[in-house]
């Protein structure tokens, strides 16, 4: 380890003044990163928890793996599916195998790696010109990115969307812990707007490439289970591949078993808040409810399909639980209150899954649903400090009294 | 009347070198000082000049707002430095003490009047014993409080704990309660659940109230929200169980006594336990004495909200502990990846909360960088206020003194915070932000 150091301590004069000045944040966030530096407690508590927001980012990371390691495979499964290679006997046996893992490596490495080099631009850049040390908030964005995108994203949109979520989703309002809106999110929408034809239907899904300039000419139907529903009021897929994940669909999205597994040590660490999880399970749960009993009442006999399905049909299909885990639990654009959270992961459920159920524009409303609430957020956080607030005056005008 | 509360949101730290109960007789030390510093709200006028010889009991500063109040000296002594920070800012009054101590007599008259007893507290500096609520400066001797709470725990790492501190000085706790009682008419006593020792044997016509739980379970903040909660506008004071004693001989001997059995604790000491100290004095042989080799902390006060002294700095004139915990000195290779299965955090974002049981050795660092606020909902689990302390501490930064108050920043005090400060993921100096708080508010309204 001494020869990393001793690199770092050899470069250092170089970017704390002239030219190379630009790149000292940089600089500092690679030592950072290598070594947990010295610094000792000057004011206050003299001891401190081990905890910083690296370990709190690397924690959120580590809770990400196993869905995008199996988003990489399922698209090479997905791929190779729709080409007709497979034997259709033995179904999802070979699934995991080095052919899908190579396919997907090859096409969602380059997308991460884009997504980081374009975010983490923007934030050198912001924290140069702010004089402030980069962040670590983007090395969860930079990995939620790619995985809510389809496979066949081009990576120069991915690097357009990248920089429009940290620029106008984050830096705007003054950086990492101020901004309003998810960054991850706000990419996705940015993506979904800017490029509809990429981001939606049912060409996107999965890649049907045969060979350089070559595409499947005959339609394979690459749609997913939320896009049949709101076409068909039916699926053709089962709920069991859609809880394993084994279905079409945003690189990371589709696993829920593993999704879950992240989401159960995001709780258990601490980090991730399970009021917000548990509170958008109840939204979610409860606006199904409601549909099943209103379905019969629906016009189109494809409504009435999409609105009688059970709960937990809409918990193991599209976003739900991926956006529940990894993006309404991010605590900067959430409601700070712990009471708000239990009011804002509520509604995310609610409003998610009724915006899929009614708008087949967007059978993704838990995009739409959570950048809506982290608009909300602020305002029922307003009302339980209020609440807070009154209860501190109620007990003066009891005293005065 | 005696209540029980059980108190649910905290945190003991698992650190090593929990203080036993034995003591150590004192030594006698040649170096007194006094920090000013120390007294919050303190404009501090020096009463004396280097070469002075004083008493024990004799003010060494006045208050430039309030020249009744003074602080007093522990010894009988010599001025024999005044040393002054950036600014001529009044650093320290070191006193070189005599061999035998002769100290200040303040008259043992019994049955006095309130107003008698104030100026005797005022006239002999034992005045500074007391705090006042809000801010947790000192008190003003014009407010007339809604009660005074009595602090008879610790929950502190290595807090030394009054049944044990105050072990054959319970006639005197008795009379400084007595004393107490003409100041006013509430007097509430806080102790553990598990205390039972004879300080509660004459303990009569007070409100006693036993406290359980993790830290803070022993901070007077913390008894005032359950007890008897400070509304604006209102005023408590607060003293410590141990200072009570003081009084107590104060009023039986006519000599103000700053000695104390204090705990000293954490790593850094050979043997971790009580010590007889006096208020103020110089802990340059105790450290030398007492502490393993090494490069340590020397902290006048808990972990959590003491000050840092050097290794021969001079303990406070109102500590009841000290400790010794390890400076913090390398860098962590690739720290926040790894397991770090030896790492303590409250979160269980480390895999040492494999082994809960485990105690640690903790040294100083921060183990990370100052960041933006970011995680919420952490400070709330060891913060057992009906506060929102994110909010709170926005409105301080925002330095919105509406908003603070209506949020209740009369309620806590800059030690409230150290909890959240320890576990803080953003590294932010909470308690200076808190204290930072409190003084505008102060500024504001005085």
């Amino acid at each position: 380890m001494k020869f990393i150091q001793n690199i770092f301590d050899a470069s250092r004069p170089a970017v704390t003044s002239g030219k190379l000045k630009p790149l000292y944040p940089l600089h500092n966030a690679l030592e950072t990163m290598m070594f947990v530096p010295d610094h000792n407690a000057k004011s206050g508590a003299h001891v401190r928890d081990a905890i910083d927001l690296k370990r709190t980012m690397i924690t959120v990371i580590f809770a990400l793996i196993p869905a995008l390691i199996f988003g990489i495979y399922n698209s090479g499964y997905q791929h190779y599916k729709a080409l007709g290679l497979l034997n259709n006997d033995i179904g999802w046996l070979q699934f995991f195998t080095l052919e899908n893992f190579l396919f997907g490596a090859l096409k969602i490495i380059p997308m991460i790696i884009v997504t980081y080099i374009a975010g983490l631009g923007v934030e050198i850049y912001f924290a140069y010109r702010n004089k402030h040390a980069v962040n670590e908030g983007f090395l969860v964005s930079g990995l939620l990115i790619p995985m809510t995108m389809p496979i066949d994203m081009p990576l120069w949109m991915i690097a357009i969307s990248t920089i429009f979520a940290v620029l106008i989703g984050k830096e705007v309002f003054g950086g990492t812990g101020m901004n309003i809106l998810n960054p991850a999110l706000t990419a996705r929408a940015f993506a979904f707007f800017a490029y509809p034809s990429f981001m939606s239907g049912d060409k996107v899904w999965i890649n049907t490439t045969l060979g350089p300039g070559e595409a499947l000419v005959d339609g394979y139907s690459g749609a997913t289970a939320l896009g049949q529903y709101a076409t068909t009021g039916s699926t053709t897929f089962s709920a069991w591949d859609a809880f394993l994940g084994i279905i079409p669909g945003s690189i990371g999205e589709t696993s829920t078993i593993l999704i879950l597994l992240g989401g159960i040590y995001l709780i258990a660490t601490g980090i991730g808040s399970w009021k917000i999880m548990f509170s958008s399970l109840l939204g979610a749960i409860t606006i199904s409810l409601i549909f099943n009993a209103v379905a019969p009442s629906m016009i189109s006999p494809e409504q009435q399909g999409f609105l009688s399905i059970p709960f937990y049909f809409h918990l193991v299909f599209g976003s739900w639980a991926f956006s529940t885990v990894f993006m309404a639990t991010d605590p900067v654009s959430a409601a700070h209150t712990e009471r708000g959270k239990w009011i804002y992961g509520f509604f995310i459920g609610f409003l998610g899954i009724m915006i899929r159920v009614f708008n087949p524009a967007y059978p993704e409303g838990m995009m739409l649903a959570i950048l809506f609430m982290n608009v909300m957020a602020p305002l029922i956080d307003h009302y339980v400090v209020e609440g807070n607030i009154k209860r501190r005056l109620k007990r003066l005008k009891l005293s005065v009294k | 009347m005696s209540k029980k509360y059980t108190i649910r949101k905290g945190l003991n730290l698992p650190l090593f070198g929990e203080p036993i109960k034995e003591l150590k007789p004192s030594k006698f030390v040649s170096n007194y000082a006094i920090r000013p510093s120390e007294f919050i709200g303190l404009k501090p006028k020096l009463a004396v000049k280097v070469g002075d010889k004083v008493k024990a009991g004799q003010a060494i500063l006045f208050d430039k707002k309030n020249e009744r109040i003074k602080i007093p000296s522990p010894i009988s002594g010599e001025i024999s430095a005044i040393q002054r920070g950036p600014k001529r800012r009044l650093d320290q009054i070191v006193i070189r003490a005599n061999e035998k101590c002769e100290y200040l007599n303040f008259g043992v008259k019994t049955a006095l009047k309130k107003d008698e007893i104030k100026n005797k507290l005022l006239e002999s500096g034992a005045w500074t014993l007391l705090k006042m609520r809000p801010y947790g400066c000192l008190a003003n001797p014009d407010d007339s409080p809604k009660a005074i709470f009595i602090n008879g725990m610790g929950s502190d790492p290595f807090a030394s704990k009054p049944g044990f501190s105050l072990k054959g000085k319970e006639e005197l706790f008795s009379r400084g309660l007595e004393v107490l009682k003409q100041l006013s008419d509430r007097i509430i006593l806080s102790i553990a659940q598990d205390e039972n020792s004879d300080l509660l044997n004459n303990a009569n016509d007070i409100e006693i109230h036993r406290f359980s739980g993790p830290h803070p379970s022993g901070n007077t903040s913390v008894h005032i929200s359950r007890v008897a909660p400070l509304n604006k506008g209102e005023v408590i004071w607060t003293i410590a169980a141990q200072d009570v004693a003081i009084i107590g001989k104060l009023f039986e001997l006519g000599e103000l006594h700053l000695d104390r059995t204090i705990a000293a604790g954490g790593s850094g000491m050979k043997n971790p336990q009580y010590y007889e100290v006096r208020g103020g004095q110089s802990m340059k042989t105790f450290f030398s004495e007492e502490t393993n080799k090494g490069n340590y902390r020397f902290i006048s006060g808990s972990v959590l909200s003491g000050e840092s002294i050097g290794k021969e700095g001079y303990i406070g004139l109102l500590a009841k502990q000290v400790s010794v915990i390890p400076e913090g000195e390398n860098t962590d290779f690739l720290g926040w990846v790894l397991p770090g299965f030896d790492k303590y955090s409250f979160s269980k974002a480390y895999f040492s909360w494999l082994f809960p049981n485990r105690k640690y050795n903790l040294t100083t660092k921060l183990n990370g960088e100052e960041r933006a606020f970011v995680v919420t909902g952490q400070y709330d689990k060891v913060f057992p206020f009906d506060i929102l302390p994110n909010q709170l501490l926005k409105s301080i930064w925002a330095e919105d003194i509406e908003k603070m108050e209506e949020l209740g920043i009369y309620e806590i005090i800059p030690e409230d915070f150290a909890l959240c400060e320890v576990i803080c993921t953003s590294k932010q100096p909470l308690q200076e932000m808190v204290r930072k708080g409190l003084d505008i508010l102060y500024n504001e309204m005085n």
